[in-house]
């Protein structure tokens, strides 16, 4: 298989792909195919034959007369508006098409050159259509590294991907390079680690390259269990083979020859694509006994996690890998002195992984000349929430999240999806291990110290765009509630802490809050902050600290006003019934089980707030929509 | 005679169970595999099982257990034939996911403790972040992703497979899961 | 500057060496700060759950002592501000999830919790009380387990696994939700527990304890229709002084005579007589093998933790067990056998109170083997922690007692009867009987220095009568195993392997005093060395009583009487020995039982085909009803393999015709009405 591809002409690195054949490109992601981008594949096909046009569904290195290629690409993050059909080099994107739609597509675009302008993308602020990426803001304010060639390669051709530059760099880390010179080119990117931390990767490899044993792990982490964070998912399915190339850097850099990728239950195709990337590659013989001809062995595994969030924690990963409990361990021991079965083991991110062949194809210069000098190169976050265009976001280090959430995300949504101008409260960022960022923090450059100095973090990149009808404390709660269900139970802090801090926030939200529950809730989360073994109680606080700092107003309304300003949190509620819908039936009265209903028939009833125990059976009841607050 | 297929379908599934033991090597380090195989045969790890998988594999059957009971995938208890989950990831969450579990529970009379109901043909419960927060929020009904749910969008799915379980017992089930399949493998 | 060539480090401000310590715990205690923790244990793996050993490192920020290795030049603070109160907050988390109620719980006052909280100068929970109660497991005859005092620091869970190789309680669920419990929620007494109690030995809490049968006894002692008499082990006479404020190792021994007459037990004796009774019976049972070609290496039988450790995991090398009962037994067996006579009094009237170091005698006293009819040798087994109860309950103030005697015959004893209380012990005593009988000639040196240690596992070769015997002594049933997987192999070649179960052997037992003293254990042993070298007599053949015993009541040393009240048999107990999975079911009352055997050696030599070879004839010929077939796992006959058990019987070489024919003549061969 190998042989077949030397006589194709072999880009570099997706940049100059060769001759150019017209294409349909149908996006394949977990999120187009919920919507049904599978039938609008196979209407293609039988269209497209209809039409009397050539339709080819295999790579070809040459175009003939009148041939389209239609293939299939992975997520190409505008999930919202799935399914996705791009056709080049046309530069059109259509978005939500349904088969139906298709054979307009194929008269109007690709027999007539016409364009379907219904089917286009209009922003919503603008009310303008978009004909294909350059006018979409939502892309063409991105600088779309890792995730462009995720909407463009057909994810289960291991050939297209070689046919532009693929596993280039690992053939130049094995065949040219030394395991230090690799390390330095890392290093001297600046490339930090894109799951959570930020650690530097070159200091983490070099600390497991210097390490004197024969046999060293590399694992791949793509166990993204933030909740409201999916780019991983995304490059797992729409790249794959970018991973496995980045784990044979790696494992070439520290003198490994073995990779485990790990990649959590809840994303089959992820896992599906994955294992059809690594047997193509060892089918191609690319990974195997003997890597480019250096004699060199690397194997590459793939593991299903099981459903637990801490097993993104490398010690708690390794556990589950070694067949054990996802509990973590103390470090030191570091994993990159005594990881997987007591081996040197680096553990680094999908996305992370998705970044390092670049780095040695195009230098680290190239790689750190977007971005800021601390956290130099694109990072991608998952925008999501109340905002107009959700979907995955690559865009430099330093730049804002005005220019996120209003520029590419088109602006703040109210609960019926429209455009809420001034509707912004917040953005969750970091997912549960992150913290909030308000108004104040809209011109902020996004990068690791930034967002540390005002106690969020990138954690892996979930953005979640809060309105103001959002109650902050019921957030805070939901990832305490979150945090405190994922904790693995091992040590006192995280595991009884959690619980007491959810507990606080229940307080609060339920109108039994005093004076002390705020500062208590302080005093705890620092101490599970200080004190947990992991770095999953260690941030678990954060959520409840950064909403404490930001919108303690709003924690005070609760507890002093017993008032919730979004109506949220429904303890807080008064129980009424409104006398101009009230037409005195008597059926709520009958209804209510603590007898807190009084009045006389045909006239306006009334409740008692002490004796109500909001239990709602009165309003089921009602057919005059006549109570409220219970 | 009515103990027939269950025989067949004991001896075939423990057959299976072998093979994936032996597929393993008989190795502690593969438990987590292991479980999710046998679960994946048996749709959940029942205790018989659980004791076999321990002695083939020489591990004490309290490890096993402590295994099984760590991770949130592993059933121990036979979940009904149609499995619904809510996605409670935060994109999810922020847009009301909430209402249509609720709505879910209140339809088929389930609740967080009770997950399955009582006809063993629904299972209600929530998941992690299923990573499709640009569909929030979302409903997994026999693998097959649904986007943009509402409490009378899912009530009407839910309606839709009962009324379907009536008039044909077994084959809608399969028909809903092969087109999740296809869709998946395709 | 010596400091390139020693390294240190400072903590709080002192320059403190660093001379090999693993960790930062160690070394801070070796500066004499007593840095608190549940889940530190030196013998154990490093846990890090806890979070009270906490200390910040400059630099570095707060980290756990226990699993930080020592380096140079590091700046440690053991308290500050934050650290304290991380501390307070920690310890308030786990009081505001525990039952607290402190006065019933067994560990009250050495409880670690309960001390803690007062150190720390915790007067108050600040957090909401969560705690949802649980039922207690009082299904071992031996421990009490309850999870409503459990803080969750896993000590028990390592011990059971690493120190004693078992894992019969292990962690289960996740989050808020993590209990310590046997596999399937099921209870200890349904599991492989082998009832060592070291679990309960650092538990910090009492969410493992001795299971009392002080109770029983008092009831006992009140019925004047019964004599009560009680023995005594050794090793409880240099543990019992630690619970009224002496040190380890002192020896109590006449006081606690004197404190059981005044508790008003009948007669007083010694369970060191039935050690030298042991040791006659084990020593003639070794020489005998040795000399008759019996099964070798021989494991001694007075540990009952390690012998239902055999039964289960190493059933095929039962017969390498001795067959001599413990001790415990012995002495229960031969008192209820002689005094009834002698006292012209009803064997039911007789009741046997032993005190031990141990909770598996508790478990050893009830096998049904060790008793006549039902009626048990040894009634009531109380742990030192349960005597030390009794006294403290009567009011009696230990340390003001006046020593006083042992009764006659059965508290008189030798020091090779006192050493059985720990490692090393038993294997010596049999040595200053068996060295002397085989040479005839009187054994001067009795001390066997190279037995004696702390080690786990320890070999020694020894020259008796010009013959060399290959010795091993263990301590810890994961140490236990190593051995007993060379003998299986046929490696190692011993003649005699003594196996305690305990770290350290009895003087280690769960009965014993609960101690935070990391010291203990050393200075027990040297208390029953002491003890021995106190002694006139060193060697059991040398005790007269012994001899007369044998004379007038006895008749010959592993005769058929001693054979009969000395010796025991051995069961296997697998833990699942034939039933895995039901695979066909009937619920005909003449069905056929099959079970296939697919342990690995039948599974290898293709047992797996027999059992769909009857699966599938049981569908084919429409007789499933009658059949009942089970996939077992190992019939411990492995060298016959495929093995086939129906109804009962065991098939060696099966294949699929064969057992398919045997089926068809059980079933054929019915009357046809009954088909």
């Amino acid at each position: 298989m190998h042989e077949g591809l030397v006589t194709l002409e072999t880009g570099t690195n997706g940049h100059a792909a060769p001759a150019q054949m017209r294409r349909v490109i149908i996006c394949a992601g977990t999120g187009c195919m919920a919507n049904g981008a599978m039938k609008v594949y196979e209407r293609f096909k039988t269209e497209m034959a209809g039409s009397g046009l050539n339709v080819i569904l295999e790579l070809r290195p040459e175009a003939g007369d009148g041939e389209v290629r239609l293939s299939k690409s992975g997520c190409q993050g505008f999930c919202q508006m799935g399914p996705l059909v791009s056709v080049v080099p046309d530069g059109v994107l259509y978005t939500k098409v349904h088969s139906d739609d298709v054979a307009e597509i194929v008269q109007q675009t690709l027999v007539g050159e016409q364009v379907v302008e219904r089917l286009l993308y209009r922003d919503p602020a603008t009310r303008k259509s978009c004909r294909g990426l350059e006018e979409n803001p939502f892309y063409a304010r991105q600088n779309r590294l890792v995730l462009h060639e995720c909407g463009f390669l057909d994810p289960e051709d291991i050939r297209e991907f070689m046919l532009h530059g693929g596993y280039d760099a690992a053939r130049k880390a094995f065949v040219e390079m030394s395991p230090e010179e690799i390390c330095k080119k890392i290093t001297d990117s600046g490339l930090r680690g894109r799951g959570g931390g930020g650690f530097p990767t070159g200091r983490k490899w070099n600390a497991a390259r210097v390490q004197s044993s024969t046999k060293k792990y590399v694992i791949c982490n793509g166990d993204e269990g933030d909740p409201g964070a999916f780019m991983n998912r995304s490059v797992m399915e729409g790249n794959p083979h970018s991973v496995i190339e980045g784990m044979m850097i790696a494992a070439r850099a520290i003198g490994a020859n073995e990779a485990l990728v790990y990649v959590r239950a809840e994303y089959p195709l992820a896992v599906a694509r994955m294992r059809r990337a690594v047997a193509d590659a060892e089918g191609a013989g690319i990974l195997g006994k003997n890597v480019f001809g250096t004699g060199l062995a690397m194997k590459c595994d793939v593991m299903e996690g099981a459903g637990a969030f801490v097993c993104g924690e490398e010690t708690a990963m390794i556990a589950s890998i070694e067949g054990r409990r996802g509990m973590p361990s103390p470090k030191p021991p570091f994993p990159a002195q005594s990881g997987l079965w007591g081996k040197p083991t680096i553990i680094n991110n999908v996305e992370t992984l998705a970044h390092v062949s670049r780095i040695l194809n195009q230098g680290p210069e190239a790689f750190s000349s977007v971005g800021t000098k601390d956290s130099p190169g694109t990072k991608t976050f998952a925008l999501t929430g109340h905002v107009s265009n959700t979907g995955l976001v690559e865009v430099p280090f330093g730049t804002t999240l005005r220019e996120i959430v209003v520029n590419i995300g088109g602006g703040v949504t109210d609960d019926n999806g429209k455009i809420s101008k001034g509707g912004f409260k917040a953005v969750q960022i970091g997912g549960p291990s992150g913290g909030c960022l308000t108004q104040d923090h809209l011109d902020l450059p996004l990068a690791y110290e930034s967002l540390r100095s005002v106690g969020a973090m990138v954690g892996s990149g979930g953005l979640v765009v809060m309105n103001d009808r959002t109650c902050m404390v019921s957030i805070a709660r939901f990832f305490m509630e979150f945090t405190q269900r994922e904790s693995c139970g091992k040590c006192v802090l995280c595991r009884e802490g959690t619980m007491q801090l959810l507990a606080l926030l229940d307080d609060v939200i339920e109108g039994r809050g005093d004076a002390g529950t705020l500062a208590l809730l302080e005093k705890l989360g620092h101490a599970v902050q200080a004190g947990s073994l992991c770095g999953l109680g260690k941030t678990a606080p954060n959520p409840v600290l950064s909403t404490l700092r930001y919108f303690r107003q709003e924690y005070e309304e609760h507890i002093f006003e017993k008032k919730c300003r979004t109506g949220r949190c429904k303890a807080l509620l008064k129980p009424e019934i409104l006398e101009a819908k009230c037409k005195g039936c008597g059926l709520c009265l009958s209804s209510c089980p603590t007898h807190a209903i009084t009045g006389e028939k045909k006239k306006p009833h009334h409740i008692d707030p002490e004796l109500c125990i909001k239990c709602g059976a009165c309003a089921k009841t009602c057919k005059l929509h006549a109570i409220e607050g219970v | 005679m009515a103990s027939t297929p269950v025989a067949v379908d004991r001896v075939s599934k423990f057959e299976k169970l072998c093979s994936i033991l032996e597929h393993h090597g008989h190795r502690p380090s593969g438990l987590i595999p292991i479980l999710q195989a046998v679960q994946h045969e048996y749709q959940y790890l029942p205790e018989e099982v659980l004791t076999y998988v321990a002695m083939s594999l020489d591990v004490p059957p309290a490890r096993v257990f402590g295994v099984a009971t760590f991770y949130a995938h592993f059933a121990l208890e036979p979940k009904g034939k149609h499995v619904i989950r809510i996605c409670d990831g935060t994109a999810c969450h922020v847009k009301q996911s909430l209402p249509v579990l609720d709505a879910l529970h209140d339809r088929l009379g389930t609740s967080e403790k009770k997950k399955t109901t009582p006809d063993m043909l629904f299972t209600v419960e929530t998941v992690a972040c299923l990573g499709a927060c640009g569909l929030a929020p979302v409903v997994v009904i026999d693998e097959q992703v649904y986007g943009g749910m509402t409490p009378e969008r899912a009530v009407a799915l839910v309606d839709e497979i009962a009324a379907l379980e009536q008039c044909g017992p077994g084959t809608p089930a399969l028909a809903t899961k092969q087109r999740a399949a296809e869709e998946v493998h395709a | 500057m010596n400091t390139a060539i020693q390294p240190t480090l400072t903590i709080d401000g002192k320059t403190v060496a660093i001379e090999g310590e693993r960790n930062l715990l160690e070394l801070i205690r070796k500066a004499n700060i007593d840095l608190p923790t549940f889940c530190y244990h030196s013998e154990l793996s490093v846990y890090g759950a806890c979070r009270l050993c906490i200390v910040d490192v400059e630099g570095r920020g707060v980290m756990g002592a226990c699993s930080t290795p020592p380096e140079a030049g590091l700046k440690v603070q053991t308290t500050t501000q934050q650290i304290r109160e991380i501390r307070r907050i920690t310890v308030e988390l786990l009081l505001a999830n525990h039952d607290q109620q402190c006065p019933t719980c067994p560990r009250s006052t050495n409880c670690q919790l309960q001390s803690l909280a007062q150190r720390l100068g915790v007067k108050k929970v600040r957090f909401k009380p969560l705690h949802q109660p649980v039922p207690l497991d009082e299904s071992s005859p031996s421990l009490v387990r309850d999870p409503n005092k459990c803080v969750l620091c896993g000590d028990c869970v390592r011990m059971c696994s690493e120190i004693q190789g078992i894992g019969a309680i292990d962690f289960a669920h996740r989050g808020h939700d993590v209990a310590v419990k046997p596999a399937f929620g099921k209870q200890l007494g349904e599991v492989e527990c082998v009832n060592c109690g070291q679990c309960a030995v650092v538990c910090p809490t009492g969410a493992l304890t001795p299971r009392s049968e002080v109770d029983q006894v008092w009831d006992m002692l009140a019925d004047r229709t019964k004599t009560v008499v009680v023995q005594i082990a050794p090793a409880v006479r240099v543990g019992l002084g630690e619970c009224f404020g002496l040190k380890p190792g002192e020896i109590t021994t006449g006081r606690i005579v004197a404190a059981l007459k005044q508790l008003g037990f009948n007669q007083i004796y010694d369970t060191s007589f039935a050690a030298d009774l042991t040791v006659i019976e084990e020593g003639t049972e070794f020489l005998q093998r040795k000399t008759e070609g019996g099964t070798l290496p021989m494991f001694t039988s007075c540990c009952p933790g390690w012998v239902k450790y055999a039964e289960q995991y190493f059933p095929e090398l039962l017969p390498h067990l001795s067959t001599c009962r413990s001790p415990q037994a012995m002495f229960g067996s031969l008192v209820k056998a002689m005094l009834p006579g002698q006292l012209s009094m009803e064997r039911k009237d007789l009741k046997v109170v032993a005190i031990m170091p141990c909770t598996a005698k508790k478990f050893e006293a009830q096998r049904p083997e060790m008793g006549v009819n039902g009626d048990p040798d040894v009634d009531n087994v109380l742990t030192t922690q349960e005597l030390a109860h009794m006294i403290q309950s009567a009011g009696i103030v230990f340390e003001a007692l006046q020593p006083e005697s042992f009764d006659m015959p059965f508290g008189f004893y030798t020091g090779a009867g006192v050493i059985f209380g720990n490692s090393g012990g038993v294997m010596e005593a049999v040595l200053r009987y068996a060295a002397e009988k085989a040479t005839g000639k009187k054994l001067d040196k009795v001390e066997f220095q190279e037995l004696r240690g702390d080690s786990g596992l320890r070999e020694a070769t020894v020259t008796v009568n010009g013959s060399q015997l290959k010795l091993a002594v263990v301590h810890g049933l994961r140490n236990a195993r190593v051995v007993a997987e060379q003998v299986r192999a046929g490696k190692g070649h011993y003649d005699l392997i003594e196996v305690m179960a305990c770290p350290g052997g009895c003087i280690g037992g769960a009965g014993q005093p609960v101690t935070t003293a990391r010291n203990a254990r050393e200075l027990r042993t040297k208390g029953l060395y002491q003890a021995d070298k106190m002694l006139q007599l060193h060697k059991s053949q040398d005790n007269v009583f012994i001899t007369e015993c044998y004379a007038k009541f006895l008749g010959d040393i592993g005769g058929e009487k001693a054979h009969h009240l000395l010796h025991t048999t051995y069961q296997s107990r697998r833990r699942i020995n034939e039933e895995v999975l039901s695979l066909m079911q009937s619920r005909r009352e003449d069905k056929v039982k099959v079970s296939v055997c697919l342990g690995t050696n039948c599974y290898l030599k293709g047992s797996q085909h027999v059992l769909n070879a009857v699966l599938r004839h049981g569908e084919e010929t429409g007789r499933e009803n009658r059949l009942d077939v089970r996939a077992g796992f190992c019939f411990e006959q492995c060298e016959h393999g495929p093995n086939t058990m129906i109804d009962g019987e065991v098939i060696h070489h099966c294949t699929p015709d064969s057992t398919i024919e045997l089926l068809n003549t059980r079933i054929d061969n019915d009357p046809p009405d009954r088909k």
